[in-house]
């Protein structure tokens, strides 16, 4: 044992003493898990979206819808001119602009009992934001449904509207019978219109018409609602996976470099065997990689917000993942011819994994196709097992079958490795 | 008469269809120091390699103690210390640190290790340097370290393959010194080399191999007994030596070899003490030497005879 500790050691104080190693294992996964997640949003639970209006219908329609939309915590609005929209747009600095039209108010109002043509809202929009768009949309209706109909119901303009459509269809009536169910229920929307306001009851606009129901929201993909979903958490546990990987392709090129130098030999010509050799060189892979992991969470979650649901969970984990990284360094080492050759092939099929395992882009972000084949893949396992113990909130037996396919895949790789050690 | 500490039976080893080591046989005695000789390719790393346990050899036996050797045989390779051609050494280990490491893979650990230690750099002048990475060392100080690492478990047989490979001649010199006072000290050595004087300076049995065999395996002394000419007397005429000259000279007691180019003549003879006769003649025959100087014959005449070959090619 005295042999396998000391080749521990001194894979440790090689680790150590490399500032290049430690700093791409380190200060990398940080950083760009640290701009990665800012990009994804943070810690925010939703941000509102950037929206410009340009406001030419100065109606009391016009001023009630540009009033709510102003209100609306889901969109921050910025007045602008249309040329001025039209340029924001353009350039990017706003994802959508709505141009309520001069006589917008009146036409909308005409149009609601059927009188009249229905007026255009134009939308200016960026091409890349089309699901932006659909929201607005949404957004735009419920205030110009609820803003108008309130009017017709309870505004001035709405009881004039009213005489003059009633004075219409009873001119219609004369000639089109079916016309006078409508002017029916005008008048009765005159009465309404005419009735005075409740008591205690602040004069003012009718509330018009509303969407029928209302949302009750719940977060249930953490086990504490009140954290949410932590862009940091899943970035910082892609970006980790990916830099302890890249370190894992550094300890199987030492290992090709020590096998070329005769350091390799020297090893083997004293009394302990080659299993002995990869596995100590296994075990202090494991070790890095784990205490690696530990220590870009550790920043994730004191700088970030990052929350640990199971910290049980997180060492299987990571202890999962150091296997896992140990043994990719050793296939690397057992079917590398050179070291440069080796390098080039593992880090491109590093960041393939990766970028399939979901360090990139959240997995279910994934069409449902590659979803299910990139369970194949063992980066996969090992982000979507991070991510299970961080932002979903779970424990460690919900991890666990991520930790079981990583030491799966580390047991094959690993076999692959002595067997290939031994043939050459 | 000293035990033998290892004895080398028949070794075989083939790369594919390739015979590297063809039957290969010979014996160390205890506190012999073996020159392997030959030149690259010859099969002399592989060798080292089955003696050291790192190849398990296709044929024959190798014996060290009493104990074969095999790549599993733990015991046995204890007793071995291997000091490879390259700079088997971790450079950003520091000097301590490697020691260290490869006394802790040989089972040394607490005080005894850090004693090999201290003995070792002692015996290879570093001990000043204990504390300095590899990288930061002369080509010289690194071929002390990666001798002073074999010796960390204080082997009976210390293998060294081509251990002057790249270094200056003042380390050559430094390395010797620790090489000889191993010798003293009554350590057995296997040195390979294709630098004749190395061997010749340290050896007292050689082994010259070519193409995987032994072509020889005797003293240094039987080794040149086997030539006709034990000195060499090369001369420069001022005037290109004609037939006739060499014709004379040929016949001139104790000469055994002529080999003219213009004005140079390079001259075999019995022994040394022929020489002073010849340049007499030579002065006799109206001959103007403008230099001349005498040599003893060298393991590269050896070999030469032995392959027709230089151990360079």
């Amino acid at each position: 044992m005295t042999a396998f500790f000391a080749l521990i050691r001194k894979d440790l104080i090689l680790f150590l003493s490399d500032r290049r190693a430690l700093v791409i294992s380190l200060a990398l996964p940080i950083v760009i898990a640290a701009f990665f997640g800012s990009l994804f949003g943070g810690t925010a639970k939703t941000s509102a979206i950037d929206v410009a209006l340009v406001q030419q219908d100065t109606s009391e329609i016009g001023n009630r819808i540009a009033a709510g939309l102003k209100a609306d915590p889901n969109l921050h609005i910025t007045p602008l001119a249309l040329a001025e929209a039209e340029k924001a747009v353009r350039k990017g600095d706003q994802k959508v602009a709505i141009v309520l039209p001069a006589g917008f108010g009146e036409a909308a109002g005409a149009a609601l009992f059927g009188g009249g043509r229905k007026p255009s809202i134009p939308l200016l929009y960026d091409p890349s934001q089309p699901a932006v768009l659909a929201m607005v949309k949404g957004m735009l209706t419920q205030q110009v449904m609820s803003v108008v109909s309130a009017e017709m119901f309870g505004g001035k303009m709405g009881q004039a509207m009213t005489e003059r459509s009633l004075h219409q269809l009873d001119e219609q009536a004369k000639t089109d019978p079916d016309s006078r169910a409508l002017r029916d229920m005008l008048a009765s929307v005159q009465k309404y219109q005419a009735l005075p306001a409740k008591d205690g009851a602040a004069a003012g606009p009718s509330k018009g018409l509303s969407m029928p129901f209302t949302t009750a929201d719940q977060q249930l993909s953490s086990g504490i609602a009140e954290q949410g979903y932590n862009a940091y958490a899943h970035a910082f546990a892609g970006m980790g996976v990916q830099f302890i990987l890249f370190m894992g392709i550094d300890m199987g090129i030492g290992i090709l470099l020590a096998r070329r130098s005769g350091v390799w030999n020297r090893l083997l010509a004293a009394p302990v065997s080659l299993t002995q050799v990869l596995l100590a060189r296994a075990a202090s892979g494991a070790i890095i990689a784990f205490a690696l992991l530990c220590v870009v969470f550790a920043v994730a979650v004191f700088g970030f917000g990052v929350h640990i649901a199971s910290l049980p969970g997180f060492i299987g984990m990571a202890l999962c993942f150091g296997v896992l990284t140990a043994s990719l360094g050793l296939v690397i080492a057992a079917f590398g011819k050179t070291p440069e050759a080796a390098r080039k092939i593992a880090m491109f099929a590093i960041l393939v994994m990766v970028m399939l395992g979901g360090a990139w882009m959240p997995s279910f972000l994934f069409p449902q196709w590659m979803q299910t084949l990139t369970m194949a893949v063992p980066t996969r396992w090992a982000i979507d097992g991070l991510d299970a113990i961080t932002w979903r909130g779970m424990d460690a037996v919900a991890a666990a079958p991520a930790m079981g396919v990583q030491l799966g895949f580390a047991l094959v790789f690993g076999l692959l490795a002595v067997w290939k050690f031994k043939r050459a | 008469m000293p035990s033998v500490l290892l004895s080398v039976t028949n070794l075989v080893k083939n790369y594919g269809t390739r015979r590297a080591v063809d039957g290969v046989s010979f014996r160390v005695l205890a506190g012999q120091t073996l020159g392997l000789l030959g030149p690259n390719g010859a099969g002399k790393s592989t060798i080292v390699g089955m003696l050291c346990g790192l190849l398990a050899p296709d044929g024959g036996d190798i014996v060290l103690g009493g104990e074969r050797v095999t790549p599993g045989a733990a015991a046995v390779k204890r007793k071995i210390g291997v000091v490879p051609q390259d700079l088997a050494l971790y450079d950003d280990l520091s000097a301590l640190e490697n020691l260290k490491l490869f006394g802790a893979l040989y089972g040394l650990r607490g005080k005894l290790l850090m004693e090999r230690v201290d003995k070792v750099l002692g015996q290879v002048n570093l001990a000043d340097r204990a504390r300095d990475k590899p990288a930061t060392f002369s080509g010289g100080m690194k071929r002390r370290l990666n001798i002073a690492a074999a010796l960390m478990h204080d082997p009976q047989l210390l293998i060294l393959d081509e251990p002057t490979v790249g270094v200056d001649p003042q380390s050559r010199n430094a390395i010797f010194d620790t090489l000889e006072a191993l010798q003293a000290q009554g350590k057995a050595l296997i040195y390979t080399s294709h630098y004749m004087e190395e061997v010749e300076r340290l050896a007292d049995h050689i082994v010259i191999i070519d193409h995987g065999k032994v072509l020889a395996d005797e003293s240094p002394a039987s080794l040149h007994s086997r030539l006709a000419a034990q000195a060499a007397l090369r001369v420069e005429l001022a005037e290109p030596a004609h037939a006739a000259l060499l014709d004379g000279l040929r016949s001139q007691r104790g000469v055994t070899s002529i080999n003219a180019d213009g004005g140079a003549l390079d001259i075999g003879l019995a022994q040394a003490a022929d020489a002073l006769p010849v340049m007499g003649w030579l002065q006799q025959a109206g001959c103007r030497p403008l230099h001349f100087a005498t040599a003893r014959t060298s393991l590269e005449d050896i070999f030469l005879n032995l392959t027709g070959r230089t151990l360079r090619d």
